[in-house]
């Protein structure tokens, strides 16, 4: 009946939120939803099995404040140039990680922090490609990724 | 029903205007940086100050201004940031593998080869 709880709900919600809430949206939104959950399991994607949900507010709350720190140094960047001794540059990271939907949430998380951009991933040789705006050492940049977000995703995902 | 900006008390106004002002401020920031920096890779990341808190602060104030005009609480903005949030590395990536596939083949600047052909 509902191969996909999780996104009907969501369906349902979004559709609540953008008509206002009465009991005749309500029917229509269900209605919807619950046959674009069943579109969606026609496409048999790989279903996202979340092991430790509980952990989730943890990674928002690490993505919100790397967020906002991050904000700040590209606008001094962008604003004064970048420190002496600083450069911008690629990084080639391996990863460990191998669930599509941690990779691709790692995917947007590295995306929206700004100063660093997910170019490429390599699923035979397991690595990715990074371009970082304010490189200082490369050590420290995969050990941010790799202690702050990959294990916390791996803990979720796998 | 939604009041005149005039009826808002001054502590809602200020608070609105400071993160309309923190959202604006980026996006131009961001804006700036996307004329200002040099190469290709760098400029990729300057339009993100708008994707990230560019859009946070301007869906916060919008979510304060129409929550407290209208005195019930407005919160489908929020769908459009977890949207652009979401699309924003699609595009990027996009346009980066493109970048990097045109200079990996005039074999310009010092682009990192692909370690193997898949």
């Amino acid at each position: 009946m509902l191969p996909y709880p999780l996104l009907t709900l969501s369906l349902v919600l979004m559709w609540l939120l953008l008509n206002g809430f009465s009991f005749g949206h309500l029917l229509l939104g269900s209605f919807v939803a619950i046959f674009a959950s069943w579109g969606m399991a026609a496409l048999r994607p790989e279903k996202p099995r979340l092991r430790k949900w509980y952990l989730l507010p943890k990674l928002f709350w690490l993505v919100f404040v790397d967020v906002i720190r991050s904000n700040l140094a590209v606008a001094l960047v962008i604003l004064r140039g970048r420190p002496r001794g600083h450069t911008a540059g690629f990084l080639t990271m391996p990863l460990e990680l191998q669930d599509r939907t941690a990779l691709a949430i790692l995917a947007v998380i590295l995306t929206s922090v700004p100063g660093s951009a997910w170019l490429e991933y390599d699923a035979s040789e397991r690595h990715v490609l990074l371009h970082v705006l304010d490189l200082i050492d490369e050590e420290t940049w995969v050990d941010m990724v790799k202690n702050r977000y990959e294990k916390l995703l791996m803990e979720i995902f796998e | 029903m939604i009041q005149s900006a005039i009826d808002l008390p001054v502590w809602a106004a200020c608070l609105v205007a400071f993160f309309l002002l923190i959202g604006s401020g980026l996006a131009l920031i961001g804006a700036i940086g996307f004329l200002r920096l040099p190469t290709f890779y760098e400029r990729i990341h300057a339009p993100t100050l708008g994707t990230s808190w560019g859009v946070g602060g301007i869906v916060l104030a919008s979510i304060l201004y129409f929550s407290l005009s209208s005195s019930r609480l407005a919160v489908h903005e929020i769908l459009i940031g977890i949207f652009v949030t979401v699309t924003t590395p699609v595009t990027l990536m996009l346009l980066a593998r493109a970048a990097l596939h045109r200079d990996r083949a005039e074999r310009n600047g010092n682009v990192p080869e692909r370690k193997r052909e898949i």
